[in-house]
C-alpha cells in the first residue's frame, strides 16, 4: 500500500492546506463519536438498570442530539473539502503536467503516443479524485481515530485499549505486504489500458482501410481479446483488493468480539459496570472502521497513485536544454557544417555541410527516407546535432533561445494538423489579419467561396472534411500569412494539381524571405536558387 | 428509473447483462448487509443480558451468533464483489464489440461526426461507467430493500412503535436524500463526462499540433483552451461536491433522529414494561447498523446520473446514421466491368463533393482522375468503394451499386488511401491484413515487388512512425499486390516518392495492374493509362 506520495505536494499546491484542515476536522469528528458513545451507554444504561423514565435521561438526549448534529456539520466540511480540493488539485496537476508535456518539445512529443499521453491528462489525472476525495481523508481518518478513540477506550478498560493497541498496528503492515504484491497486477493493469485506448485508436482510424479488404468484421475477435486481457488485469488487481479487505475485516471483527467476549465475561463476574462494557463495545468497531475504509478504497486509491506516478515521471523528465543567446539576425545565411543529424542516438543523416543562403530558395531533395524531413527538424532546432553545428549567420543555433527562432520561422510539415475550428482561425491562429490574400496566393479563393459558411466553415476533426492537399494549402496559408523570415515547407505541393502547384510555387519566388522546400517534383527543382541532397553518395 | 431510461434499454438490448451472476451477487450483498446488523444487534443483546449475571451458558448462543455475523459480513461482502464484478466487467467486452460493429458501417464517410478523442473517451470509459449500473445502483437498491425491510420487522416485532420510526427514517435516507442529491449536483454530474471528452479531444489534438503549435508559438493560446475546459470540468466537480456532502451530513443527521426516535419510544416503553430491558441497547443501537444499507443509495443516485449520461452518449453511436447502407435484397454482380454515367456524390455534412464524372471501365482497362485538388477525385473512389451513397447511373458487374452488398463490392474493388494506414504491429500483420493465409514468402515478394525490402518482424509503430512517408505509400502498395482483386482503386499512390522511386512504383503498379481495372487518382498524367477523366465540382468553373 502506498502511503502519501510526497510529490503531491510540490505539483498540486492546494493539497497542503487541504491536509492541514482535514486533521483539524477530522479530529474533531472523533471527539464527536467518542462522546456520541459517552451519550448513548448512559441513556442506555440509565433507562435499562435505573428504569429512568424520559424527563430524567431528557437533557442527556438532547445533547446526543446537538453531537449528532455538530458531527452532521463537520462531515459535511470534511467531505466538501475533500471533493473541492480533487477538483483543484486535478486541475492544477494536469495544467502543470500538460505545460510540462510541452516545454519537453517536439522530438519528445513526436516519439510518444499521443492517445496514451491523452489518456494519461484526462483519465489518468481524473483517478486522483477518488485518491482525494476519498483515499486520503481515510488515512488520515485511520491515524487521528484509533489514536483518540484508543484513549477513550483506555479511560473505560485498560484489557481492551490493550487489545486494540496490539491489533490495530498489525493491519498497516498487512496493507504493506499487500501492496507490494499487488504493485506489479496495478503496472499491468494500467497497461492494458493504455493498449485498450491505443489500440481501438488505431482501429478506429485504419477502419476504412480495414473495410477496404473486408476485415472490418475480424478486428472484433481483436477488440474482444484486447478487451479481455484489460478484464483480466482489473480482475487481477480487485482480487487482491477485496481479499485484504476481507483479511482486514476479519481481523477488525475478530478483535472487536474479543473485546466483547472479555467484556461479557467481566459483566457476568461482575468486574465491570454496564456503563464501562456498553460505551466500549460501541466504541471498539469505530476504532477498525477507518483503517477498513482505507482497505476498500484501496484499488480506487492505487489506480490514482499509479497514474499520479506516471503524470510524476513526466515532470520529472528535464526539458532539453536550450541556448538563451538572443538571436543577432534572422535574415542570415544559414550554414550546416559536417552535421550528423538522427534520433535516439542513431544517426539517419551525417557529414552534411550545405550554405542556405538568406533570401533565396533552397531546395532539399533526395530518395525517399534518405533524411529529408530530418534535416528540417534539425534546422527547426528540434533536434540537436550528434556532430558538427548548425549555423544561423555566425551564431550556433544550439547556443540561441530556440523560441527566438521560431518566432521568425514559417514551418508546413508534410501532413499539417488542422484545429477543429473555423477555416479562418485556422489561418490566422486566432490574430486580427486580412486573409483575402494568402487565400488568393494559395489558389483556395474558389473552394472557401463555394462553402456555405466561408472562412468561418468549421473544419478539421469533428468539422467539414478536408483533403489532405488543402490541409497542406491551409497550413501553407497560415504560414504565408505569417510573413517569417525563414519559410520551411515539407512537400508543400503534394496532393495539389499542378496548375494550383506552379501559380503557388510562383508566390513563392515573390516571399522576402529564406525558403527551404523539401521536394522532388520538377516544378519545385525548377524555382529552386539552390538545391543540394541528401542521402545521395557522390 | 434509471432501467426505463430510453438510452439504458436501448443499451441493454445489445448487450446481455449475466442476469444470473448478478442475483447470486445480490443474495450475498443482502447477507453482508444482514450480517452487520447481526452483529450490532446480537452484541448489543449479549452486552445487555451479560450484566443480569445469568448463567454463562445462556449466552453461548449470542456469543457463538456474534462470532458467525463477524465473518459471515466480511466473507458475504468479499464473495458478494467477486461475483457481481466478474459479471458486470464480462458484459462490459460484449458491450464494447456490438459498439465497434456499430462504428463499422460508419467509415469512413460517416466517422467524422465524432472526434477522436471523443470517441476514445466513449469507448473505453463511457463504457466502464455502464458497469456501474448493476455494481453501484441495482444491487445496493436490492440490497438495501431486503436488508431494511429485515431490520424494520426486526425491530417492530420488540417494539411496533420502534418499527415504524425506523421504517420512516430508511425511507427518508433511502428516498428523500437521494433525490436530494440529484436536484442539487444531477446537473454538476452530468455535465462531467461530456467536458471529459471535451478535454480528451482538445488535449489529443494539442499534442498531436504540438510542434507546429510551438513554432507558431500558440503553444500558450491554445493551451488556454484547454485551461478552459479543464476550468469548466473543476467547477462541475466542485458543484458536485457541496450535493454529495449535504446528502452525507443529512445522512447523519436522519440516522440520528431515528436513535433519538427509538430513544424517545424505547425509554417509557421499558418503564412501561412493553419492551425487555435488555432488548433496549438493540433497539437504540439498531438503526446505526441497519442505516448502512441505505446510506450508500446516495452515491447510487450519482452513479445513476452517470450511467445514464454515459448511457446517451453511446446511443449516439446506435443512432449516428452510415452514410450508405446494404439493399435490402443484395443482388450478385456479374463479372467486374465499371460503368459510371453522370455520378454525383456528397459528405453527409457537406454541399455536393463531385458531380457529372464519366466513364466506362471493362476489366483490364486503366484509367486516371485528374482534376484540381478538391475537385471530388477522391470523392469518386469513395463512391466505387460502396463507402459513400451517389445519384447518377454507376454499375459494377452489370447492377447498380446501390443494389450490392457493401462487403461484396470490396471483394471485387480495392480501394487504398490517399496515406495508406499503418498498424501499430510488424510488418506482417500490416500486409497480412490483405491476404491472410498469405506465406512468408509471398509477403517477401509483394515487398519486392514495390522496392521495399524489409524485415517482416519489424515492428512499425503508431501510424507508421517508423516509416518515412514513401515507405507507407509503397506498403499500402503491397497490400494492394497480395489482394486479387479485379478493380484497385488508388489515390495518388506516387505522392511522396522521388522522382526514380515514384517511376519504379509507377512501373510496378503497371504490371501489377495488369490484367485489372485500375483507377487513379493523380496529379501527372500517366503515359500508359488508357484514358484520363476530367472530375470537377458542380458549380465550379
Amino acid at each position: 500500500m502506498r502511503g502519501f506520495d510526497r510529490r503531491l505536494l510540490k505539483y498540486a499546491r492546494s493539497t497542503r492546506t487541504f491536509l492541514v484542515a482535514s486533521v483539524f476536522v477530522q479530529a474533531v469528528q472523533a471527539l464527536l463519536i467518542v462522546a456520541q458513545a459517552f451519550l448513548l451507554a448512559s441513556v442506555i444504561v440509565r433507562a435499562f438498570t435505573e428504569a429512568a423514565d424520559l424527563a430524567a435521561v431528557m437533557p442527556t438526549v438532547v445533547q446526543l442530539g446537538a453531537v449528532i448534529a455538530a458531527r452532521a456539520l463537520t462531515a459535511f466540511l470534511a467531505e466538501w473539502l475533500a471533493h473541492r480540493t480533487a477538483a483543484t488539485a486535478m486541475s492544477e496537476l494536469r495544467m502543470a503536467a500538460w505545460r510540462h508535456m510541452m516545454s519537453l518539445g517536439p522530438a519528445w512529443l513526436a516519439g510518444k503516443r499521443t492517445g496514451e499521453l491523452a489518456q494519461l491528462l484526462v483519465r489518468g489525472v481524473g483517478g486522483l479524485e477518488a485518491y482525494y476525495a476519498r483515499y486520503l481523508p481515510q488515512l488520515v481518518l485511520a491515524v487521528v481515530v484509533p489514536l483518540i478513540v484508543g484513549v477513550a477506550i483506555l479511560t473505560e478498560d485498560v484489557l481492551a485499549a490493550v487489545i486494540v493497541a496490539f491489533t490495530v498496528p498489525l493491519i498497516p503492515v498487512f496493507m504493506i505486504l499487500v501492496g507490494w504484491v499487488s504493485q506489479a497486477r496495478v503496472d499491468r493493469q494500467w497497461r492494458w489500458l493504455a493498449v485498450l485506448g491505443n489500440h481501438f485508436l488505431d482501429v478506429v482510424e485504419g477502419l476504412p482501410t480495414l473495410k477496404a479488404f473486408n476485415r472490418a468484421q475480424h478486428q472484433v475477435g481483436q477488440i474482444r481479446q484486447v478487451g479481455d486481457e484489460h478484464r483480466r488485469s482489473t480482475m487481477g488487481v480487485l482480487r487482491v483488493t477485496f481479499l485484504s479487505a476481507l483479511v482486514l475485516e476479519l481481523l477488525s471483527t475478530l478483535s472487536v468480539a474479543l473485546i466483547a467476549v472479555s467484556i461479557g465475561v467481566r459483566l457476568v463476574e461482575g468486574n465491570m459496570t454496564l456503563m464501562a462494557g456498553l460505551t466500549v463495545l460501541i466504541l471498539a468497531p469505530e476504532v477498525y472502521l477507518p483503517l477498513r475504509m482505507v482497505g476498500q478504497h484501496f484499488h480506487a486509491a492505487a489506480e490514482g497513485a499509479e497514474a499520479a506516478d506516471r503524470v510524476f515521471a513526466v515532470m520529472e523528465q528535464e526539458p532539453p536544454t536550450t541556448g538563451s543567446a538572443d538571436l543577432v539576425a534572422a535574415e542570415a545565411d544559414i550554414r550546416l557544417e559536417g552535421v550528423a543529424l538522427g534520433y535516439d542516438g542513431k544517426d539517419v543523416v551525417s557529414e552534411l555541410s550545405a550554405v542556405i543562403p538568406a533570401g533565396d530558395i533552397t531546395v532539399i531533395n533526395g530518395p525517399s527516407g534518405a533524411g529529408k524531413t530530418t534535416v528540417l527538424n534539425g534546422v527547426l532546432g528540434f533536434i540537436k546535432p550528434s556532430a558538427g553545428r548548425i549555423l544561423i549567420g555566425e551564431q550556433d543555433l544550439a547556443d540561441i533561445d530556440v523560441r527566438q527562432w521560431w518566432s521568425h520561422i514559417a514551418w508546413v510539415p508534410q501532413s499539417p494538423q488542422l484545429l477543429p475550428t473555423s477555416l479562418r482561425e485556422n489561418i490566422t491562429m486566432g490574430e486580427d489579419l486580412d486573409v483575402r490574400e494568402v487565400l488568393a496566393q494559395t489558389r483556395l479563393e474558389v473552394w472557401v467561396d463555394a462553402l456555405p459558411d466561408g472562412l468561418d466553415t468549421i473544419i478539421g476533426e469533428g468539422g467539414r472534411p478536408v483533403s489532405v492537399g488543402q490541409a497542406r494549402r491551409i497550413a501553407l496559408a497560415r504560414a504565408l500569412l505569417r510573413r517569417s523570415r525563414v519559410l520551411l515547407l515539407d512537400e508543400p505541393t503534394a496532393g495539389v494539381d499542378p496548375e494550383s502547384e506552379a501559380a503557388i510555387l510562383a508566390v513563392l519566388r515573390t516571399v522576402p524571405a529564406t525558403v527551404i522546400v523539401v521536394g522532388h517534383r520538377s516544378a519545385i527543382d525548377a524555382i529552386a536558387d539552390h538545391t543540394f541532397s541528401v542521402g545521395v553518395v557522390v | 428509473m434509471i432501467l426505463r431510461d430510453p438510452a439504458v434499454r436501448r443499451l441493454r438490448e445489445i448487450y446481455r447483462p449475466a442476469t444470473g451472476r448478478l442475483w447470486w451477487a445480490a443474495v450475498l450483498g443482502a447477507l453482508a448487509l444482514g450480517s452487520s446488523v447481526g452483529l450490532m444487534a446480537v452484541s448489543a443483546w449479549l452486552i445487555s443480558r451479560a450484566w443480569e449475571q445469568p448463567p454463562i451458558l445462556f449466552l453461548q448462543v449470542a456469543v457463538v451468533s456474534v462470532r458467525a455475523f463477524g465473518i459471515g459480513r466480511g466473507v458475504f461482502r468479499y464473495a458478494e464483489r467477486l461475483v457481481s464484478h466478474q459479471a458486470a466487467f464480462r458484459s462490459l467486452v460484449d458491450l464494447r464489440v456490438a459498439l465497434y460493429e456499430r462504428l463499422i458501417p460508419l467509415a469512413p464517410a460517416g466517422l467524422p461526426a465524432f472526434k477522436r478523442g471523443d470517441l476514445l473517451r466513449r469507448m473505453v470509459d463511457d463504457v466502464e461507467t455502464m458497469s456501474d449500473l448493476s455494481l453501484r445502483v441495482m444491487l445496493p437498491i436490492f440490497s438495501a430493500i431486503l436488508v431494511g425491510t429485515g431490520s424494520v420487522i426486526l425491530t417492530a416485532w420488540l417494539l411496533p412503535a420502534s418499527g415504524v420510526i425506523l421504517a420512516v427514517c430508511l425511507l427518508l435516507g433511502g428516498i428523500a436524500v437521494p433525490a436530494l442529491i440529484i436536484w442539487s449536483s444531477g446537473r454538476g454530474q452530468a455535465a462531467q463526462a461530456p467536458l471529459q471528452a471535451e478535454l480528451s479531444s482538445e488535449v489529443l489534438t494539442a499534442l498531436q499540433a504540438g510542434p507546429e503549435l510551438m513554432v507558431l508559438g500558440a503553444d500558450d493560446a491554445y493551451g488556454r483552451r484547454i485551461e478552459d475546459v479543464d476550468a469548466r470540468l473543476a467547477a462541475a466537480m466542485r458543484k458536485t461536491a457541496v450535493g454529495s456532502a449535504l446528502s452525507t451530513a443529512l445522512g447523519i443527521l436522519v440516522q440520528g433522529a431515528a436513535v433519538i426516535g427509538m430513544i424517545l419510544v424505547a425509554v417509557p416503553a421499558v418503564r412501561a414494561g412493553d419492551l425487555w430491558g435488555v432488548n433496549l441497547a438493540v433497539v437504540v443501537l439498531l438503526p446505526l447498523a441497519a442505516y448502512e444499507s441505505v446510506a450508500v443509495l446516495a452515491p447510487s443516485a450519482l452513479a445513476a446520473i452517470r450511467v445514464r449520461t454515459a448511457a446517451g452518449r453511446l446511443v449516439e453511436i446506435l443512432d449516428a446514421q452510415p452514410p450508405v447502407s446494404d439493399p435490402a435484397a443484395p443482388q450478385a454482380a456479374d463479372g467486374a466491368t465499371v460503368v459510371a454515367r453522370g455520378l454525383s456524390a456528397s459528405y453527409p455534412t457537406g454541399p455536393v463533393a463531385v458531380g457529372g464524372v464519366d466513364f466506362y471501365l471493362p476489366v483490364g482497362h486503366r484509367i486516371g482522375l485528374v482534376g484540381e485538388s478538391g475537385s471530388g477525385k477522391s470523392t469518386v473512389l469513395n463512391v466505387l468503394a460502396g463507402f459513400l451513397k451517389y445519384s447518377g447511373d454507376v454499375r459494377l458487374g452489370g447492377r447498380q451499386l446501390s443494389e450490392l452488398a457493401g462487403d461484396d463490392i470490396r471483394s471485387l474493388v480495392l480501394w487504398t488511401p490517399q496515406i495508406p494506414h499503418v498498424f501499430d504491429a510488424d510488418v506482417a500483420a500490416n500486409l497480412r491484413m490483405a491476404k491472410p493465409d498469405a506465406t512468408d514468402e509471398q509477403l517477401l515478394d509483394a515487398l519486392a515487388a514495390v522496392g521495399l525490402p524489409m524485415d517482416l518482424h519489424r515492428p512499425v509503430g503508431q501510424h507508421g512512425a517508423t516509416l518515412s512517408g514513401g515507405e507507407r505509400q509503397r506498403l499500402g502498395l503491397a497490400r494492394a499486390v497480395l489482394a486479387d482483386h479485379p478493380v484497385l482503386l488508388l489515390d495518388e499512390p506516387t505522392e511522396h516518392l522521388d522522382p526514380p522511386t515514384a517511376q519504379a512504383v509507377l512501373d510496378t503498379i503497371a504490371k501489377v495492374s495488369e490484367g485489372r481495372s485500375l483507377v487513379v487518382v493523380t496529379h501527372q498524367p500517366i503515359p500508359w493509362l488508357d484514358e484520363h477523366v476530367e472530375v470537377r465540382t458542380p458549380g465550379r468553373s
